[in-house]
């Protein structure tokens, strides 16, 4: 008996897909390979940790406002309360900041995990929530690799939170608030491809100030929101996570269930009418 | 407990809302030590309950925003199902491959079968922060098809009307309803067939449900073969509870079983302990492979490490080797310590995987709240009540009356 690298569900996977033509395998994950979402390059080099897009987050979505400098730690997770937060590591360059947020997956396994598609990728780009749809299970939180999606845990009414990118003021041809206010030109807007396009452009142009590196071009399948820093991303706290997308972890699994709702009743059934017929019990 | 209860054998004559409510009241003693134990948690559990929908999830679990599923998903919901899966590996035993040896065992445990379900489901609605929008993956607002939790949610969904439709010739039996019983005896074989297809895949589907926290799960834990490993150790996970069950409801309901049954019960768990040595031999083997494939050596020497080697060799290795022994030499009592240690050991697996090896090395730390335990403990008491009631009034154990042929 030997195991080959998934060879179970590969094979069960195809005989699945060979039998199953039509609207789930089009919505199978990993189709999202050609659409030039938007999104945002986040500059940290030019971050110079003034927080102001925390306070433009917190007012755009009517989220309480975070506190002055002094009564906060360097380094603290997005909440409930707090959709984005910059925060700031100490590296061999010297205070650098950070500014953490959903990083809006290409192939995002929040949506690929929501079993009403309450979490949504939008055509645009926008990663986002719809609460007539959600039912509160988290599955998207366990399934996040940035650990995005946060519960109101002591409401009744519990929402999940976390970046949508603005989608409504984009809806209205706006760009997102912190982009919008952003008085240190760090974050910039625009489709994946312009965003590739200007980073590369930056990193040509000052190749003593950036590490070269693009987080986010290629991380969990590449995402919409993506990264230029002046150190390694490991000193910011940025994890090293796969580059493959992680919706693709479940497709061999997905995969076989056609087929063996088709081999397996034939089989039940073909062994049943076997044993009958001898009308013997096989076991002593 | 009454024996000769001649209302179940045949209640011809008797208007049948008559009938429902004699046997809605109580039988046999009010204060046993298991009443005396289960009421107050129940009733506090109940209480804990409408806190938790009133003020929200936060004022009565742990739960953190690194570790969404706590105990009540990684113990009620994937702990629970994966010993509910001897319902499923028994039918497959007795209706597909015809051993009839353990026919009289089906019934009762396709009843734990279902109430399980049943109730495990019911946690799982505890936990979810809307519950109002449950039906949605259901009316299709919308269909999540590319979500293994979908998937799980049909399957324990239908999974249920199954088990139902293999245990209504009990409750025909009860009420004494000829017609019917014979067409729901009719359904079983189809029944049984959809019943483990969708077994087969929910029991993998609660493994490939953590596939995506890749980086999230212990390493010795995390592989891509844990819907197998799930699959697989559901076997003896479910019989070993079937022994368990077995040996307890045996003494307990002890004046339901026939003579002939009792004389059979030594073969059947005998014939179960050499099923479990050998789905636990196939299920440590692939773990090796795994542990091989994946080349975690470094890792056998940390707290982790040894955490891991004790459940692979104190809770898979031992008892595989303890029921080999006790099918050998004939040992039930060795048998019932197997099964134990089984038991024990896929509680460790599971909830090594979701609740203990999940975020392992988040800064906060989920301990479940006394609260999480105690409305756990509720969920598990009123489905024992709930199976109580049945088994005495339903021929589960005992025989079904004469008209209804053998069970
Ligand atoms: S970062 Fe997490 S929440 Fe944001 S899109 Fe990706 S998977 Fe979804
Ligand atoms: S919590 Fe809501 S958004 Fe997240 S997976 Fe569950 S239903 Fe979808």
């Amino acid at each position: 008996m030997s195991i080959n690298r998934r060879g179970f569900f590969k094979v069960l996977g195809l005989t699945g897909a060979a039998l199953v033509i039509g609207r789930e395998m089009k919505a199978a994950p990993g189709g999202n390979g050609d659409i030039d979402f938007r999104g945002v390059l986040y500059d940290s080099a030019r971050c110079k940790g003034c927080r102001g897009c925390e306070y433009d987050c917190a007012e755009a979505n009517g989220l309480p406002l975070p506190g002055p400098a002094k009564d906060i730690p360097p380094i603290r997770h997005t909440s409930e309360t707090k959709r984005t937060v910059v925060n700031e590591y100490k590296t061999s360059k010297g205070t650098v900041f950070i500014k953490m947020q959903c990083m809006h997956c290409s192939e995002p396994a929040c949506a690929s995990a929501c079993l009403t598609q309450a979490m949504h990728k939008t055509k645009a780009g926008p990663v986002i929530w719809r609460g007539e749809k959600c039912m509160g299970c988290r599955y998207c939180m366990i399934s996040c690799p940035f650990d995005i999606p946060k519960f109101e845990y002591h409401s009744s009414n519990p929402k999940i939170q976390k970046c949508d990118m603005c989608y409504n003021r984009l809806k209205t041809g706006e760009i997102p608030a912190c982009v919008a206010n952003c008085p240190n030109d760090a974050l910039f807007y625009g489709t994946r491809r312009q965003l590739i396009k200007e980073a590369r452009k930056r990193i040509v142009e000052n190749p003593k100030l950036y590490v070269d590196y693009l987080y986010g071009e290629h991380e969990a399948g590449g995402t919409c929101w993506m990264y230029l820093s002046p150190v390694p991303f490991k000193e910011l706290g940025m994890k090293e996570i796969q580059k493959a997308s992680y919706p693709a972890l479940t497709k061999g699994f997905l995969y076989s269930v056609p087929s063996i709702f088709v081999l397996f009743p034939a089989l039940l059934l073909g062994i049943h009418q076997a044993t009958k017929k001898d009308n013997q019990t096989p076991e002593e | 407990m009454s024996e000769n209860n001649p209302i179940a054998i045949d209640n011809d004559g008797k208007p049948i809302w008559k009938f429902l409510w004699s046997e809605l009241k109580p039988k046999g003693k009010i204060f046993t030590p298991f009443n005396v134990i289960s009421v107050p948690i129940i009733l506090l559990g109940l209480t804990l309950i409408v806190i938790r929908f009133w003020k929200g999830l936060g004022s009565v679990t742990n739960l953190t925003q690194e570790v969404p599923w706590g105990l009540w998903i990684g113990f009620d919901v994937v702990t629970g199902v994966a010993f509910a899966g001897g319902a499923y590996v028994l039918t497959f035993m007795v209706y597909i491959l015809n051993m009839k040896k353990y026919k009289s065992i089906v019934r009762v445990t396709v009843l734990n079968g279902f109430l399980a379900y049943v109730f495990y489901a019911g946690a799982l609605l505890l936990d979810l922060g809307r519950p109002w929008n449950v039906i949605n993956p259901i009316i299709g607002n919308n269909f999540g098809v590319n979500s293994v939790l979908f998937l799980v949610a049909w399957h324990f969904l239908l999974y249920m009307i199954a088990q139902l439709i293999e245990f209504s010739p009990a409750i025909a039996e009860w009420l004494g309803a000829k017609r019917i019983h014979k067409i729901l005896s009719g359904m079983t074989i189809a029944a049984v067939i959809f019943g483990i297809t969708l077994s087969t895949l929910h029991q993998s589907g609660l493994g490939a449900l953590y596939l995506m926290a890749k980086e999230k799960i212990h390493p010795l834990w995390y592989s891509e073969f844990i819907p197998i490993m799930f699959f697989v150790s559901s076997i003896f996970a479910g019989l070993s509870m079937v022994i368990f069950e077995g040996s307890i409801s045996h003494n307990v309901f002890q004046k339901q079983i026939s003579e002939k049954d009792h004389k059979a019960r030594t073969g059947i768990i005998l014939g179960l302990s050499k099923i479990c040595a050998g789905t636990m031999f196939a299920y440590f083997f692939l773990q090796v492979l795994v542990f091989i494939h994946n080349r975690h050596w470094d890792l056998l020497n940390t707290p982790m490490g040894y955490w891991y080697l004790l459940e692979m060799f104190g809770f898979v290795l031992l008892p595989m080797m303890l029921f080999y022994f006790s099918y050998r030499r004939n040992n039930i009592m060795l048998v019932r310590v197997a099964a134990i240690l089984t038991i024990l050991g896929i509680i460790l697996n599971r909830l090594n995987v979701t609740v203990i090896g999940f975020r392992w090395d988040a800064a906060i730390h989920y301990i479940p709240s006394w609260m999480e335990v105690v409305v756990t403990l509720t969920v598990l008491f009123t489905e024992i009540w709930i199976f109580r009631w049945v088994i005495n009034r339903m021929p589960v154990l005992r025989d079904s009356p004469s008209w209804a042929g053998k069970h």
